[in-house]
């Protein structure tokens, strides 16, 4: 028996987030953003920089990746992996899009 | 299991050595690190940048928490070791943490020595050693007045250096007839000396201290000769001891320093000593490169290997800005010495070789450096220069008959010379580096070896082995791309967004064959800004392409939340104002409000999502967005003028309030902070920002391009009018062609220095029809930008900006 299962849970529509853009989902104490590029792709990782916790979801998104507002590092948003010379990695979530509605997993 | 590692200190020579370590045999010991300061591994050559506020602490931390985590080491801070049991292998700190050693690094630095003079434990007496003394020194110098420097050492220079930069009156007392008298000679102390005065630090050598003045904090010193100075702060930069109490007492052998093998061994085979504690063949040494050295020498001993520290011949550079100095070795006069000069008194050159029986022992070089590391390197090898005697103190590109070009003389450097001297990269882990990693900007070399990322001082060498090693492909004199996704520079881009009438980003990016989909961000919110700036009517501002702050129209903080800063016309508010923000404040629970530097007041600490009710209570009082997160009109800063002062030639209330009802709203490449002041007196400040205002009985005397923030820099006078409506004009069309010209997030002084003072007074104020056209153009844009951003925001504009999109609750899952 796997006592940790995963749950798809429904968070919203393609269309409440900007394209190039973010928004936030709460879940308890941690908090996730979710990103959507350009071509409509979607991602989701934890609302911190692996730097100094900055919030991603205010940064600038562009191609596959975000630039944090706190001291620019750029995060991967499919791998969560900071780019370039710098070295850290932010949680990522599955994440899917059904038609325009938006999924993410979270283990409980 | 592995063995236990204990280090106590945690500077810059231990650090380096746990590098080492790790690097080559990650795992091999169980590290624990005790740390008499209470802060991680920081960059202490850098402490004078900190002072001077050219850089701030966690610009120079070497080691972050993450990293003592990521190799597993017990970092103990705030524990100073007070004792050694070395039959138990044990150590103990003050505050009661024993812990065993199998080996046992002491790394315990230095002490700085206080003259025990009368009056020497007074608060205000200061030593230059830690971030702590820099931290007490800039406390003070807050309070402006005058710093006495004891000693014109190195330290005691840049100490001095930095206190005049915080605004200090800086007076230095040396003992000897002239400074830096164990670096430099006569003729180089002068030079120094002269350079130092014109910085407004005052001198006074052959000066012996006799006793500190004050009664319960410092006042002044009194010296031996009768004379006394005021001052508010003493700082001792007269020297430094190895601190060794801790080994003595243990029974470990002690000269001047813990005295250590050509392994870094003490007399005990389990015990080490590394850094400014050690005395290795009789030489303490108290600079990096010597001590990373030893590092080096002593990670190979932990792990089993055999290498030997031979000592070092040192070097020493001054930091401080626009100084250019360079000693090294021995410089004393002797019967068996000769040496070579070369002076150039109308560039302040200097330059002098010091030579025994052929060879270089010795060398200083002030005004002109660059040829310092080839020097180094001749005398630390001993090279017999008989052959090129005659060309030698021209340096290294005019030997070998015809002048060599730079690059040669790169190339002809060994593999193992020494590059960076503060982070001890040599030539040959920089041309690995940049061939391994497929390195090539000057900005990725310093990220991956570090050199030049300290003091800078070796940068052009390391460009120089760029192009050396990577060829034509490293071209540093071509036009710098506006990020890595195009070729194209500012310049260009802004030209060609005319020339093409390009009016949208995908359009540029596709015209202009940006390499990536869809930029970065680096291009998109100065592309975002050359189109606003260009086609006010007809381009849709995009949004994500904005910075956080512009997005939100607040600025963002380090926890996340944001500030808040209403706009108050010229500086000037009312009971009205003051009391809708007190209201603001205890509704929303905020828990900063702070004056700015522009006349402001800003509110700090504030949620994300209770930003738009924030607005909507100021906005009931009439406030609208003081735009203080803006790379546009920031400010315009007053004093009362003649409305009050009784030295007012002019309304500069009046005026700046015009000015700021003019201009608010308006984007330029990066802040405009503008003032007024009412006479020349100056209370406004005007002189030091980019565009300012000095009133006279005869009218108004623009200024511009002035800075106060990483440069300092007076204003330059752009001309006087004698009208207010004059001086509006002139400076809105300076304001509209810095718009149109200069480069984003390049602030006025940069673009000014750039197109020439000259150049910009010509078409402002001679060409009457250049100024009124540009005039036009800036009253046209306005219609498009002056929207109170908050007001919007309130009737629902953007709300998705300010509310979580999903709340999850565990059950909402099941």
């Amino acid at each position: 028996m796997n006592l940790i299962a995963q749950n798809w849970v429904a968070i919203g529509s393609l269309h409440d987030i900007p394209p190039q853009g973010a928004r936030c989902v709460e879940n308890g104490d941690t908090t996730i953003a979710v990103f959507r590029t350009h071509d409509d792709r979607v991602f989701a990782m934890e609302d911190k920089c692996p730097h100094k916790n900055g919030p991603l979801s205010q940064g600038i998104v562009h191609d596959n990746c975000v630039t944090c507002p706190l001291h620019n590092w750029v995060i991967n948003l499919e791998t969560g992996l900071a780019q370039g010379a710098d070295e850290g990695a932010t949680v990522t979530f599955p994440v899917k899009l059904e038609g325009e509605t938006i999924y993410i997993a979270v283990s409980f | 299991m592995s063995e236990k590692l204990v280090i106590i200190g945690n500077g810059m020579a231990p650090g380096r050595m746990l590098e080492e370590l790790f690097e080559k045999a990650p795992g091999l010991y169980d590290v624990t690190i005790f740390n008499a300061e209470p802060r991680v591994n920081y960059d202490r050559i850098m402490l004078s940048p900190v002072l001077s506020g050219e850089k701030a602490y966690d610009d120079i931390i070497i080691h972050d928490d993450a990293w003592y985590g990521a190799h597993n080491v017990t970092l103990h801070k705030g524990a100073k070791v007070t004792q050694i049991d070395r039959h138990a292998k044990t150590v103990t700190s003050a505050n009661g943490i024993t812990v065993a050693y199998d080996k046992l690094v002491i790394a315990t630095g230095s002490l700085p020595f206080i003259i025990p003079v009368p009056g020497h434990q007074l608060p205000g007496v200061l030593a230059y050693r830690d971030l702590d003394d820099v931290e007490k020194m800039l406390d003070i110098s807050k309070g402006k007045g005058r710093a006495i420097v004891i000693g014109a050492g190195l330290l005691g220079l840049e100490a001095a250096y930095g206190l005049k930069r915080q605004g200090m009156e800086v007076t230095v007392i040396h003992l000897m007839p002239t400074i830096m008298e164990r670096q430099l000679d006569p003729a180089a102390a002068y030079l120094l000396e002269k350079a130092l005065t014109e910085r407004g630090i005052e001198i006074i050598t052959k000066a012996n201290t006799k006793q500190i003045l004050g009664t319960d904090k410092v006042e002044g010193i009194e010296l031996e000769d009768g004379r006394t100075i005021e001052g508010d702060m003493v700082v001792m930069a007269v020297g430094i001891r190895p601190a060794s109490a801790l080994a003595k007492d243990a029974g470990i052998a002690v000269n001047r320093g813990i005295v250590v093998d050509d392994g870094m061994q003490t007399s005990d085979a389990s015990v080490f000593a590394l850094g400014e504690c050690a005395e290795h063949r009789g030489q303490c040494y108290g600079l990096v490169a010597p001590l990373y050295e030893s590092a080096r020498v002593l990670a190979d001993r932990l792990i089993g290997g055999s290498a030997e520290y031979h000592g070092s011949v040192v070097n020493t550079k001054l930091k401080v800005t626009g100084i250019n100095l360079f000693s090294a070795g021995d410089f004393a006069e002797g019967p068996d010495r000769e040496e070579i000069v070369l002076r150039d008194a109308s560039s302040g050159i200097y330059k002098r070789l010091i030579l025994k029986e052929n060879k270089i022992i010795g060398a200083v070089l002030y005004g002109e450096t660059g040829d310092g590391s080839w020097f180094f390197d001749l005398m630390k090898r001993g090279t017999d220069i008989s052959q090129m005697r005659d060309t030698l103190i021209f340096g290294q590109s005019y030997q070998g008959g015809a002048p060599l070009d730079p690059m040669a003389a790169v190339a002809a450097l060994p593999d193992d010379a020494e590059i960076c001297g503060c982070n001890g990269v040599c030539k040959s882990k920089i041309v690995t580096t940049i061939t391994s990693k497929g390195l090539t900007s000057l900005d990725e070399v310093r990220a991956h070896t570090k050199a030049s990322a300290s003091c800078g001082s070796c940068t052009g060498l390391v460009e120089q082995l760029m192009g050396l090693t990577l060829g034509d492909a490293y071209n540093p004199s071509a036009v710098t791309p506006m990020c890595t996704c195009t070729e194209l520079g500012h310049d260009d881009v802004r030209r060609l967004i005319k020339a093409k009438s390009l009016k949208t980003i995908p359009a540029v990016m596709q015209e202009l064959e940006w390499k990536t989909s869809c930029g970065c961000a680096k291009c998109r919110p100065a592309l975002n800004y050359y189109l606003v700036c260009d086609w006010p009517d007809e381009y849709a501002d995009d949004y994500q392409s904005r910075f956080i702050n512009e997005r939100v129209h607040a600025n963002i903080q380090k926890d996340g939340t944001y500030s808040v800063v209403p706009r108050m016309w010229g500086g000037m508010t009312s009971s009205k104002e003051l009391r809708a923000i007190a209201d603001v404040v205890d509704k929303f629970n905020i828990p900063a409000v702070k004056c700015t530097g522009g006349q402001r007041i800003d509110m700090l600490g504030i949620k994300k999502e209770d930003l738009p009710a924030v607005w909507a209570d100021l906005g009931k009082a009439g406030f609208v967005s003081g735009q203080a997160y803006a790379k546009g009109l920031r400010t315009v800063k007053t004093c009362v003028g003649s409305d009050w002062c009784r030295f007012g030639t002019q309304d500069s209330t009046g005026l700046g309030i015009r000015l700021e009802k003019f201009m608010w709203g308006s984007w330029t490449p990066a802040k405009l902070k503008l003032a007024v002041s009412g006479c020349p007196r100056n209370c406004a400040e005007a002189t030091c920002k980019d565009i300012g205002v000095i009133c006279v009985d005869s009218g108004f005397e623009i200024h511009f391009a002035g800075a106060a923030g990483l440069d300092i820099k007076g204003t330059d006078v752009l001309g006087l009018v004698k009208t207010e409506d004059e001086a509006l004009e002139h400076i809105v069309a300076l304001t509209q062609m810095y718009r149109e010209q200069g480069r984003y997030l390049e602030r006025i002084y940069k673009w000014a220095k750039r197109i020439g003072h000259d150049e910009i007074r010509r078409q402002i104020m001679e060409d009457a029809d250049k100024r009124k056209a540009y005039f036009d153009r800036f009253v046209f844009s306005q219609k498009f930008a002056q929207v109170d951003p908050w007001s919007e925001r309130v009737s629902g504009k953007d709300k998705h900006e300010f509310k979580p999109m999903a709340i999850m609750r565990k059950e909402a899952a099941e």
